[in-house]
C-alpha cells in the first residue's frame, strides 16, 4: 500500500522536473495579485455534480453570484461535486470553504443537505445557505421556492397559446421537487381551458441521476408530444430541458406553429440558447439569483440571512419572463392570475392530482 | 525468475503511472494552469490526514466493487451488473437494519447477509438467463441495472419504506446507531475511516484463498483460461458460471455497505449508483490481483479525493478524471508490451539454450 503511494510520489516529482520547463510561461498570470476586496467578504458556492453551464438553474445561482461580485465587490470561488459525489465528498467541499475562510458558503441543491447540515455545526461562525431544501440550524439560511406558483403563471400562458387544446410537460426526475412544477402547470392550464389535454413525462425515476442530463431523451419526447398535437412544451428538467428547445425548433422550422416554456433562467436571454429563442414565448423563472444575492449582501450587511426564506410570487421569488414580445398576447391572463395567487384566492398545489 | 516476475509486473503500472501523470501535464499546460502547483497541492492534500482517512473510506468502497467483477472476470465472466447488485443490496441491507434493535454484531451479521444475498440473486437472474437460455450476462447485466434503478425508485417513492428525511430528500429510514458501522478514528479526529475498511481486507484475503488455495479456485481459473480444456478435464461449466455470478453478486451486494453503514445510515435517492463502472476500470488496473487491486483503489480514490481541492484552486476536476482514464489505458498497454517482451525473452533464451545443446551434440 505505501510502497504505491511512494512510487506514485517519486513519479509525480519526476514528470513536475519533466513539465517544469515547458510551464514557465504560464505561471505569471496566476500570480497577478488580487484586489483588495473593501469588504473583504469572500463567497463560496458548491453546485452539485457538474454545475454550471446548465442555462437553467445552476446558472441562475451563478447569475445571483456574478451580481454581487459586480455590484458589492465580494470575492467569489466556485466548485462543483463531480459526477459519482457522495455526502462524504460534499461535505469535505464545504469543508475545505468553510476552512478557507468563505463566508458564506451558499450550496446550490437539495443534494447537499446532509453534508450542509453537518459542516453548518462544525463552523458557527460562518453563514451557510441552501438552496431547495431545508436545514435546521441557526446559521443556515434555508432558500426554498414556490415553484408551483411560477408553474401556474406558464400553466396560463401555455393554455392561452395553445391552439390545438393539447400540451406537454418535460419534467427532470422524477420527485415531489419537480412534480410541484408539474402540478402547478396543470392547474394553471385548467383554469383557463378545464378540458386541456396535458401530456407529461419524466426523464428519469427517482434516484436516476442521469435524468437531468440526457436531452437527446427529452427530444424524442417532445417529438412524441408535437405528433400528438401538443403545440405548447414546457420543460423543467435542468440540463435535458435543451433536447424539448431542439425538438420544438425542429418542429417550428418545418412551419408548425409551437412553442417552448423555460425554467429557472430566463432562457429566452441565455446565450448558448440563442439559436432557440425565437420560440421561447417565456420561462418560469425560479428566482435562484435573487436568492443568493439576498444571501451575500445580507452578509455584507452584517445581518446574515438564516432560517426558512420561503421566495414565493408575493416575494417575486418565482414569476415568468417578459423579455420575447410573443408573450405580451398573454401577459394580461397571467398577470390577473398572479394577483389571484398573491391574494389568497388562489392556493396552489404541489401535488398532481 | 521470481524476482523477475515482481519486477516485470510492477513495471508495467510504474511506466503506465509514469506515462498518464507527463500527459496530465501537458494538458494542463495546455489549458493554462501551472503543472508544479496542481500536482504539489494534490500532493499536499491528498496526504494530509483528513484526505487521506476520506480516500482510505473511498477506496474500501471502491475494492469491493473491483473484486466484484474481477470474480467474474477470472473466468471470462463480463459483470457489468455491480451497480444493479450493489445498489438493491444496500437498499435490503438499510431496510433491514433499520427495523432491527439488537447488539450491533448481530444487526451487522444480519445486513452483511441480507445484502450479499440480495445481490447473489440479482446477479443469479442474469447467470441462470446464460445458463438456461443463452442470453449474454453483459447484456443481461446491463439491463438488470436499469430495472434495479426503477425497482428502488418505486420502492422508496411509492412505498412506506421512503420516507422524506429532509425537505426533498427521501429515502430508507435512519438506521439505529446499534446499526451502524462507523470507525475509528486513526488518522484523524473528526473523520474515522469506516469499520468496513478492515472487513474488506478480510474478504481481500479470503478472495485469495478461495481463487489459489482451492478446487473450486483451480476450476474457476482453468475455466478462465480455456473453457474446452476444463470441460474435458471434467469441469461443469454451468455450474461453474452460476456458482461464479452468484460470489460476484454476493461481493457485489457489499459494495454500497461502507457508505451506508459508515456514512449515511439511510439509503436515499442520493445515493450514488455507478460504483460498479468504478469496480470495472480498477479491476483492469489491479490485473485481478487482490493487491493489484487494493492499490488501484487507493490510486483512484485519491485522484478523486484530491480533485475537490483542484477546483478550490480554480483547474477543473475533471483533470483528475481524464488522469484515472489515461492511468488505465497506458496501463493495460503497458502490461501487454510487457508481456509480450517477457515472452520473446523466454523464446530466446530457450532458442539459446536449445542450439547450445545441438552445438553439444
Amino acid at each position: 500500500m505505501l510502497k504505491g503511494v511512494k512510487l506514485a510520489s517519486i513519479l509525480a516529482v519526476a514528470s513536475l522536473a519533466l513539465a517544469a520547463c515547458g510551464s514557465s510561461g504560464t505561471t505569471a498570470e496566476s500570480a497577478a495579485p488580487t484586489e483588495p476586496a473593501a469588504a473583504a467578504v469572500k463567497v463560496g458556492m458548491a453546485y452539485d455534480q457538474d454545475g454550471k453551464g446548465d442555462g437553467s438553474f445552476n446558472d441562475a445561482a451563478f447569475a445571483g453570484l456574478s451580481k454581487a461580485q459586480a455590484d458589492l465587490g465580494v470575492e467569489i470561488k466556485e466548485v462543483n461535486s463531480g459526477a459519482s459525489a457522495t455526502d462524504a465528498t460534499r461535505e469535505e467541499l464545504l469543508t475545505l470553504l468553510a476552512d478557507g475562510g468563505y463566508n458564506p458558503v451558499i450550496a446550490v441543491g437539495f443534494a447537499y443537505s446532509t453534508a450542509l447540515a453537518a459542516v453548518a455545526t462544525k463552523y458557527p461562525d460562518t453563514t451557510f445557505a441552501i438552496v431547495d431544501s431545508v436545514v435546521d440550524a441557526p446559521n443556515v439560511g434555508s432558500l426554498i421556492f414556490a415553484a408551483e406558483q411560477g408553474s401556474y403563471l406558464t400553466g396560463v400562458i401555455a393554455a392561452s397559446a395553445s391552439k390545438s387544446g393539447t400540451i406537454g410537460f418535460i419534467g427532470g426526475m422524477e420527485i415531489d421537487l419537480i412534480k410541484a412544477f408539474e402540478a402547478g402547470y396543470i392547474e394553471g392550464a385548467q383554469s383557463v381551458n378545464p378540458d386541456i389535454k396535458i401530456e407529461s413525462k419524466y426523464m428519469g425515476a427517482a434516484g436516476d441521476n442521469t435524468a437531468w442530463n440526457v436531452p437527446e431523451k427529452a427530444k424524442t419526447a417532445t417529438d412524441g408530444m408535437i405528433a400528438n398535437g401538443a403545440d405548447v412544451i414546457y420543460a423543467a428538467a435542468g440540463g435535458s430541458g435543451l433536447g424539448m428547445f431542439q425538438s420544438v425548433k425542429a418542429a417550428a422550422d418545418g412551419g408548425a406553429t409551437v412553442w417552448a416554456i423555460g425554467v429557472d433562467s430566463d432562457q429566452y436571454t441565455v446565450p448558448a440558447l440563442a439559436e432557440y429563442k425565437d420560440i421561447i414565448v417565456t420561462s418560469m423563472l425560479k428566482r435562484v439569483d435573487v436568492a443568493v444575492y439576498d444571501v451575500i449582501k445580507a452578509v455584507v450587511d452584517g445581518a446574515p440571512l438564516v432560517g426558512i426564506n420561503n421566495f414565493d410570487l408575493s416575494k417575486d421569488g418565482v414569476g415568468y419572463s417578459t423579455s420575447n414580445s410573443a408573450v405580451s398576447a398573454f401577459t394580461a391572463a397571467a398577470d390577473a392570475a398572479a394577483e389571484k395567487i398573491k391574494s389568497g384566492e388562489v392556493v396552489v398545489g404541489t401535488t398532481v392530482k | 525468475m521470481n524476482l523477475r516476475r515482481i519486477g516485470t509486473s510492477l513495471l508495467a503500472p510504474a511506466i503506465g503511472l509514469f506515462i498518464s501523470l507527463a500527459a496530465t501535464a501537458v494538458i494542463l499546460i495546455v489549458i493554462g494552469a501551472s503543472v508544479s502547483t496542481v500536482f504539489s497541492s494534490m500532493w499536499n492534500y491528498g496526504t494530509s490526514p483528513r484526505a487521506m482517512s476520506l480516500m482510505l473510506n473511498l477506496a474500501t468502497t471502491y475494492f469491493l466493487s473491483a473484486l466484484a467483477v474481477s470474480i467474474g472476470f477470472k473466468m471470462n465472466l463480463f459483470n457489468i451488473g455491480v451497480n444493479g447488485q450493489y445498489v438493491l443490496g444496500a437498499l435490503a441491507g438499510a431496510v433491514v437494519a433499520s427495523n432491527l434493535t439488537l447488539p450491533t454484531i448481530a444487526s451487522l451479521t444480519i445486513t452483511l447477509l441480507v445484502a450479499m444475498v440480495v445481490g447473489a440473486a440479482w446477479a443469479g437472474i442474469a447467470a441462470w438467463l446464460k445458463v438456461a437460455r443463452g442470453v449474454s450476462e453483459v447484456i443481461s447485466t446491463i439491463m438488470l441495472n436499469f430495472i434495479a434503478i426503477g425497482i428502488i425508485s418505486y420502492i422508496i417513492v411509492r412505498t412506506s419504506v421512503g420516507t422524506e428525511t429532509s425537505l426533498n430528500v427521501r429515502g430508507t429510514k435512519l438506521i439505529p446507531e446499534s446499526g451502524m458501522l462507523r470507525g475509528v478514528a486513526l488518522l484523524d479526529p473528526g473523520t474515522p475511516i469506516y469499520g468496513f475498511f478492515f472487513i474488506s481486507i478480510v474478504i481481500g484475503i479470503a478472495y485469495w484463498f478461495l481463487l489459489n488455495r482451492t478446487r473450486f479456485g483451480f476450476d474457476l481459473r482453468a475455466t478462465g483460461k480455456s473453457a474446452t480444456a476444463a470441460r474435458t478435464s471434467g469441469v461443469q461449466s454451468n455450474r461453474m458460471i452460476i456458482v461464479t455470478m452468484l460470489l460476484s453478486g454476493a461481493v457485489a451486494g457489499l459494495v454500497g455497505l461502507p457508505y451506508l453503514l459508515g456514512e449515511t445510515g439511510t439509503y436515499s435517492l442520493q445515493f450514488p449508483t455507478d460504483w460498479g463502472f468504478t469496480g470495472i476500470a480498477i479491476a483492469l488496473l489491479g490485473r485481478n490481483n487482490p493487491l493489484g487491486i487494493a492499490l488501484g483503489a487507493i490510486l483512484w480514490a485519491f485522484l478523486d479525493i484530491s480533485s475537490g481541492q483542484l477546483i478550490l484552486e480554480g483547474v477543473p476536476r475533471e483533470i483528475s478524471t481524464i488522469m484515472q482514464g489515461l492511468i488505465v489505458i497506458v496501463v493495460v498497454i503497458s502490461y501487454e508490451i510487457v508481456r509480450r517482451n517477457q515472452v520473446k525473452s523466454e523464446q530466446t533464451s530457450v532458442a539459446k539454450a536449445l542450439t547450445k545443446q545441438e552445438a553439444k551434440v
